[in-house]
């Protein structure tokens, strides 16, 4: 047999003593409801989410409208589903802004270590890490206004030192590596040992610190929609279904229970996956578990 | 039990039931409110908080709005009108002094009109002033008015609350420690939570019944609820949340009070604006507006449907409301006809409180029905008064005007609705020199009439007023004529 043969019988039998984690699943389960549900929302929902019709308003869930109405008698259900794409799209954005900037700092102060730009760029993602990051989104989105785009890029800019200390921390290890010496050797330049060699090996790490700050951003828009200041209306979103709800709750409880509940199971979801795939991906967890 | 112990007990007892009502008898009042006022000078503000708390209870005019409306006597006990209707001599009441202990003279009033409409002065309401020509303190109990054109309005005008008449000596210090000659003494301003009254003992009129009284500043709805459920609040003065309503009503210890307002809620529009300046734009508008269903969803059903600008209550009222009653496929013709076959979009602003958040949803969903796009902003009340009420950077906006007799608005083209007609103008110029009672409503009717042709605004409803109060508290008012918490009359049920 050769070395090549042997690698590839022992690969399935590798995988079949590490079973995926249950959190992943159960996290999976819960996330995709809302993502499904939030795709769906595009092609169909119960009710059109603007459908006001206030004799039926505050209405207990039945089977006309599985999770009952709001206080404009619209289907909550239809909201839910639409609010679901409204809480997942600035999460995604968010996110992704967080990554295209700070992934790209993380590995140019990894690549400067001990340098003037790494001082630099750690010293200003210190600055933005020292302020209460929804403190800082209220105040961005009041001068700015309010609007989804806006809470988007509050959102966004406290993302950006979570990537580049992630990045900066992890990639500074690798940069000790024979491998990456071997690329120095080599004659490869900073930028593209970064590009070619960093980043795929620390793509696991910021596929779990995306799934938390995933989370996290589904539990901002909901705290700055609740306050009025995420996306306005007509546009449903979770945290201001749960501020309107407010003086509802002793007339009709549902109607505060549901976006509430939707954010729990939501951001617990994520997060269950998150830690899922920590333990899928993580070399040291890997390690300990065979 | 042997005889003595039961005797003891007895007397106890009896002791006790002779005491009981003495307790039960309460003189305090704690009254809560939403706004709390952004300082203590009536003469001073435009915040309808300020006359809230002190309007009657530490303040006085010349005259004064009754729960009804009327106007009555206050500091003036009599007056004598000239046969030219120019010439106004007030004989004020002996005895009355400010709570500092100084006397209340014809000085103090020469003073409190003056400086109300002087250059300078920072009062809301200057044209109630506008008609005075000269005040003189005849003697100390006498003042005499000079108009410069007959004023029909004048006694009316002299009852608001930034007419009041102030002392002198404490104008330094009247945002932080008023000092009037009303019932209720000021005693103390704790910011961001209540405001505290104490009877004043040397009142010139009949004592209240009660001996103090805090004003309680609530602004989330939710902490209201809470907080009238927990008993820490004797009453609330106009309710904020009207889903709870039925739930005070149905539960004994509460009582709730529903009057009317003199507040037209309506759908403020730009007339400055295009296409808002385009009267068919506006009066397709106004067919796409179901005003039941924003009564409903907005306020629970608590509103009276207007179709101008005046206050259903009011005697020389007109019901226009089927000028612009809800006819959807006719707002989409007239919209064809103004050359937006297919709509527009424009702004809607909305202030805070939940008649104008809710009442802009539904209105929205109304107007998208008909092609019309609204981008819905929510502002803070300081935004909402600088950017639309003085910048006038807004199409459409939602907010209830709770001024009494206030269609003269309408007069002012620089008014944020920046209606400028001169037919209207001049109408209003008219009514004001008018002093005959029947005249007067038939200019009134005819100036209803005219805004509602021009569909300035989109007129949705008369505000009512709910107040919710602990079910033995007597005498709160259930109408508000105008911003006031009157507790000269307020009592606990024996």
């Amino acid at each position: 047999m050769s070395l090549a043969e042997r690698d590839r019988a022992a690969a399935p039998a590798a995988s079949g003593r590490r079973p995926l984690p249950r959190s992943l699943w159960i996290g999976l389960a819960l996330s995709a409801v809302f993502v499904v549900a939030a795709a769906l929302s595009f092609l169909w929902t119960p009710y059109p989410v603007d459908g006001m019709n206030i004799p039926a308003r505050l209405q207990p869930p039945s089977w006309a409208h599985p999770l009952g109405t709001d206080h404009f008698g619209r289907d909550i259900l239809s909201m839910i589903m639409v609010g679901a794409r409204t809480s997942i799209a600035v999460a995604l954005l968010a996110v992704g802004i967080g990554m295209a900037l700070g992934v790209p700092l993380g590995l140019a102060a990894a690549a400067r270590r001990g340098g003037l730009l790494d001082e630099v760029i750690m010293r200003a993602n210190d600055l933005i890490f020292a302020f209460p990051a929804l403190v800082i989104a209220i105040l961005i989105t009041a001068v700015f206004g309010a609007s989804a785009v806006n809470a988007i890029v509050a959102i966004g800019i406290f993302n950006i030192p979570v990537f580049a200390r992630l990045t900066r921390g992890a990639a500074l290890s690798l940069w000790e590596r024979e491998f990456i010496l071997a690329a120095r050797v080599a004659g490869k330049s900073a930028a593209r040992i970064s590009a070619e060699h960093i980043l795929p090996n620390v793509a696991n790490l910021l596929i779990v610190q995306g799934t938390i700050q995933f989370s996290l951003g589904i539990l901002a828009e909901a705290g700055l929609s609740y306050v009025g200041l995420g996306a306005q209306p007509p546009t449903p979103s979770w945290g201001r279904m749960l501020a309107e709800a407010q003086t509802m709750v002793s007339l009709a409880p549902h109607v505060a229970l549901i976006p509430g509940l939707a954010i729990v199971f939501t951001v617990l979801g994520l997060n269950l996956m998150g830690d899922g795939l920590r333990d899928l991906l993580d070399p040291k967890v890997r390690k300990a578990r065979t | 039990m042997t005889k003595p112990l039961r005797m003891i007990a007895a007397s106890a007892l009896a002791l006790a039931a002779g005491l009981a009502p003495a307790w039960a008898q309460r003189s305090d009042v704690t009254v809560a409110m939403q706004l709390e006022p952004p300082h203590l000078d009536p003469t001073g503000g435009a915040a309808g908080a300020i006359d809230s708390v002190l309007y009657a209870n530490v303040f006085e005019g010349l005259t004064r709005f009754t729960e009804s409306g009327e106007v009555v006597p206050a500091l003036a006990e009599s007056w004598e009108i000239s046969e030219d209707g120019l010439t106004y001599t007030f004989t004020l009441r002996e005895g009355v002094t400010f709570h500092d202990g100084t006397a209340m003279t014809a000085a103090d009033v020469k003073f409190s009109l003056d400086r109300a409409r002087a250059e300078d002065s920072t009062n809301a309401q200057k044209q109630l002033f506008a008609a005075i020509d000269t005040v003189e303190a005849v003697d100390p109990r006498t003042v005499r008015v000079t108009l410069a054109q007959p004023d029909g309005m004048f006694l009316f005008n002299m009852a608001w609350g930034d007419a009041v008449i102030v002392a002198p000596e404490s104008i330094g210090e009247i945002k932080s420690r008023p000092v009037g000659t009303g019932p209720f003494r000021f005693e103390d301003w704790v910011q961001g939570d209540r405001v505290e009254l104490t009877r004043y003992a040397d009142y010139w009129g009949e004592a209240p019944a009660l001996e103090a009284a805090t004003f309680k500043f609530i602004s989330d709805p939710t902490a209201a609820f809470s907080a009238m459920m927990a008993g820490d609040i004797d009453a609330f003065s106009a309710f904020p949340a009207p889903e709870n309503l039925p739930q005070f009503e149905a539960d004994p210890r509460f009582q709730v009070l529903v009057g009317s307002t003199e507040g037209e809620t309506i759908l403020s529009t730009n007339n400055a604006q295009p296409p808002l300046d385009e009267p068919l734009v506006r009066k397709a508008i106004a067919h796409a507006i179901d005003r039941q269903a924003v009564i409903e969803g907005a306020m629970f059903g608590y509103g009276t449907p207007i179709g101008t600008h005046f206050a259903p209550h009011h005697p020389a009222y007109v019901d226009l409301t089927d000028m612009s009653a809800h006819d959807p496929d006719l707002a989409r013709e007239l919209l064809a006809d103004a050359g937006y076959p297919d709509g527009f979009t424009t702004t809607l602003k909305l202030p805070p409180p939940s008649y104008a958040r809710r009442g802009g949803e539904i209105i929205a969903a109304q107007l998208r029905a008909v092609g019309i796009e609204t981008e819905i902003t929510n502002l803070e009340w300081a935004q909402w008064l600088e950017e639309v009420f003085t910048s006038k950077n807004y199409g459409l906006s939602i907010v209830s005007h709770t001024e009494p007799m206030d269609i003269g608005i309408y007069a002012r083209p620089d008014y944020y609705f920046q209606y400028d007609n001169p037919e209207f103008q001049a109408l209003m110029e008219e009514l004001n020199a008018t002093t005959d009672a029947a005249a007067r409503t038939e200019m009134l009717q005819d100036a209803q009439r005219m805004i509602a042709e021009d569909y300035v605004n989109g007129y949705l409803f008369q505000l009512a007023m709910t107040t919710v109060a602990k079910a033995d508290l007597r005498g709160l008012w259930a109408n508000a004529p105008t911003q006031a918490v009157d507790l000269t009359g307020v009592s606990w049920a024996e």
